[in-house]
């Protein structure tokens, strides 16, 4: 038959079934690390509340809106290929892109900034300091780098993406690989939007 | 072949939802900057749950998609709570 082989087969909601499986996978990752997290401030909450006040609040709300401002364009470069404007899309998953970019420079300089006062995960300063303050920068660069690396990897998916849309692979009746990426996407930003009060706000 | 329905969201809600969501984190520093003892804690994660909804609803399209990654969402969630409430029992009980 002549229509089945120009027929390519195609499932949107299957595809997008197996992206929010991985998320799903993805979570029960964080939510086990935000136990770990819980219960050792549930036993060392002094500590945890010293330390707690060693991060900075405004770099955090800071590279929070950030977060949320690249989570908003990468959600409106699905209205902007939907409405078939291919320029609007890359330009909104450029900005994506940039502002990812920004809050990983931001987090560069935030840890550079605790490792030069000698925090970092088995410094001498830190077993100085006890078993509490240990743990809880140790979790505290375990997670935040982990959310760091998602953010990489979301990069690099968004890069395919971009890559894609401009040489129309990706468009206005087959967007769902732009999609899977956005989700991927607000997946990063969802877990930082516990991470934020959990180490930053909470003291 | 089924044809399907795409819902198109305004750009104008994007923009809605991340001016809630920058106001709500502004709130959450704000409060918590405030000492309430262990009321902060449920005022923050509180807020970072509203947010998380505002999130999964808008961003991710929970709302506009088919129900079925509403479902799904909604069950994982649910072992998400009951994992969370039985390590904190365990813990406080011991």
């Amino acid at each position: 038959m002549d229509h089945s082989a120009t027929h390519i087969h195609r499932d949107d909601t299957a595809s997008k079934i197996g992206m929010w499986l991985f998320i799903f996978t993805e979570m029960l990752l964080f939510v086990g690390l935000f136990l770990v997290y819980s219960v050792y401030r549930f036993k060392n909450a002094e500590a945890f509340h010293l330390a707690a006040e060693e991060l900075s609040v405004p770099i955090g709300t800071l590279n929070t809106i950030i977060l949320l401002i690249s989570s908003m364009t990468a959600a409106m470069s699905i209205t902007a290929i939907q409405k078939g404007n291919k320029k609007l899309t890359l330009i909104l998953i450029g900005s994506t892109l940039i502002l990812a970019f920004v809050f990983l420079v931001n987090k560069y300089f935030e840890w550079g900034g605790k490792i030069e006062h000698g925090l970092y995960p088995g410094s001498p300063y830190l077993q100085e300091l006890g078993h509490g303050d240990t743990l809880f920068f140790g979790l505290y660069f375990f997670m935040t780098g982990l959310h760091a690396f998602h953010i990489i990897v979301g990069m690099i998916v968004l890069g395919f993406v971009y890559h894609r849309v401009s040489t129309e692979r990706v468009h206005s009746t087959d967007y769902v690989f732009l999609e899977n990426g956005a989700l991927y996407r607000h997946l990063v930003d969802l877990i930082w939007i516990f991470l934020f009060p959990l180490f930053y706000l909470i003291t | 072949m089924e044809q399907e329905k795409h819902h198109i969201v305004p750009y104008k809600t994007y923009v809605i939802i991340l001016l809630t969501l920058v106001v709500l984190t502004i709130i959450s520093v704000a409060v918590t900057s405030i000492e309430l003892g262990a009321l902060t804690v449920t005022i923050a994660l509180l807020l970072a749950s509203v947010k998380s909804v505002l999130v999964l609803t808008y961003f991710m399209h929970l709302k506009f998609d088919q129900k079925i990654f509403a479902i799904m969402v909604i069950g994982i969630f649910a072992i998400i709570i009951i994992v969370i409430l039985i390590t904190f029992l365990d813990y406080y009980y011991r």
